[in-house]
């Protein structure tokens, strides 16, 4: 089975929703991985589409970067609609 | 429990002032119940002690088919054999889910299995005994995966992040196979001969203590628990587990119209809990050292599997090989 790639897979479990990441399967092929993922991870509909991403070709944010990528934008309060206080007058904004 | 006597390489805990700062940074984390992921640094003792646990819980999913395959065939019904067909796939799939997250760890999937057929990796107790009427398929569901149940509904707060959703999925779909079981057994009582009555007692009778053995040993037994409990891998102790479930089936048992095969079994006011007999340890450590009933038979099947499927797994690298070819030229 080592010559089988790995997958990831990703389920939208309802029409309106993302993608959801669920776990991975190994296969021989495109098709395959399809095949061994529905099998997998939809015998009780809890899918309507699927995803399957050979999992060397995610690129990922490596967990020792955390800081680095993230605290940028930990300062930037003014991003966030709770920074503007209005009058109450004005109603619901 | 599907991992009994998980080796974690240590026999007393550190304290943090003996940690390592990276040591003790995850501790923290643990502590304050932030699940790991595949990529966070953790100590080597914990990725090591989580390939064991998970590869012998995938593996006890794998063999865990075997006992119930035999009755594939002989289901009294058509309706019987849809729903344990169903249950199988299950087990695979639950399999599956484990080695998925087994991966995440760094384990290769084709090194674990071949650690089980060499002798070298466990699974669990349970599935060395046999299946020798048709009520076993009753009891197996309610009484094994009940126990099964009782750990796994814990070890969904398990720390590893990848164990614990494994663990959230196969609970959703446990409880099929418990009552799917229980439901053999009460059509049996309620409708059947009495010789199909005496085949349900006769299936508890059996397979009672291998259950109750799939805990494993008693707390002060089990030297690699307490890192075990540190790490937040474990998250009940083996004697509490194994209370929580004795207390659960009794009620379910005396509703069936059955016996334990235990006289020590009875309700302790006090303590409000049932009490039990002593499980006998010395046929769990010979089942687990390869001495159970079926043990060879176990290993035999799943090397004959996996060997008579070699040109399947081959034929579909080469088509896929063909396939790709055809796509360039």
């Amino acid at each position: 089975m080592s010559e089988w790639r790995l997958y990831e897979v990703f389920v939208r479990s309802k029409h309106g929703l993302n993608h959801k990441h669920v776990g991975s399967v190994h296969a021989a092929d495109n098709e395959m991985a399809m095949e061994n993922a529905r099998e997998l991870y939809t015998r009780r509909s809890e899918g309507v589409s699927i995803w399957v991403v050979p999992s060397e070709t995610i690129t990922a944010s490596a967990a020792d970067e955390k800081e680095v990528l993230f605290d940028p934008s930990d300062d930037k309060v003014y991003r966030h609609a709770s920074f503007y206080e209005l009058p109450d007058e004005v109603g619901h904004m | 429990m599907y991992a009994q006597l998980v080796e974690t390489g240590s026999k007393r805990l550190k304290t943090l002032e003996e940690m390592s700062p990276e040591e003790r940074e995850f501790q923290q984390k643990i502590d304050a119940e932030t699940k790991i992921e595949a990529k966070n640094w953790m100590p080597d003792g914990y990725r090591k002690t989580l390939i064991r646990q998970i590869s012998q819980h995938a593996h006890s999913e794998i063999v865990g088919m075997l006992p119930e395959g035999n009755w594939v065939t002989r289901a009294p019904t058509l309706k019987r054999k849809l729903q344990l067909m169903a249950k199988i796939q299950d087990e695979a799939g639950h399999g599956l889910y484990l080695y998925s997250a087994m991966e995440t760890l760094g384990a290769d999937r084709d090194e674990e299995v071949q650690k089980l057929h060499d002798g070298k990796a466990k699974y669990s107790s349970i599935f060395n005994y046999p299946t020798l009427n048709w009520a076993d398929m009753g009891a197996v569901g309610w009484l094994v995966d009940g126990a099964a149940i009782v750990n796994q509904v814990v070890l969904q707060r398990t720390s590893y992040g990848p164990y614990s959703r494994a663990m959230v999925r196969i609970c959703k779909e446990e409880s099929f196979h418990q009552r799917q079981g229980y439901q053999i057994l009460l059509d049996m009582m309620r409708e059947g001969t009495q010789a199909q009555k005496d085949m349900v007692q006769d299936a508890i009778n059996r397979l009672w203590w291998p259950a109750l053995m799939m805990f494993g040993p008693h707390d002060d037994e089990s030297p690699n628990s307490q890192q075990s409990m540190a790490w937040k891998i474990k998250r009940k102790s083996n004697d509490e587990l194994r209370q929580m479930f004795i207390d659960q089936t009794v009620p379910q048992l005396e509703f069936l119209g059955c016996t334990a095969p235990d006289p020590d079994l009875k309700w302790n006011e006090e303590r409000g809990h049932y009490d039990f007999g002593e499980i006998d340890w010395k046929e769990f450590y010979d089942v687990l050292k390869g001495n159970g009933p079926c043990n060879r038979e176990r290993l035999a099947t799943r090397k004959k599997a996996i060997d008579e499927g070699a040109w399947v797994r081959e034929a579909a690298v080469a088509y896929a090989k063909k396939q790709q070819q055809r796509a360039v030229a």
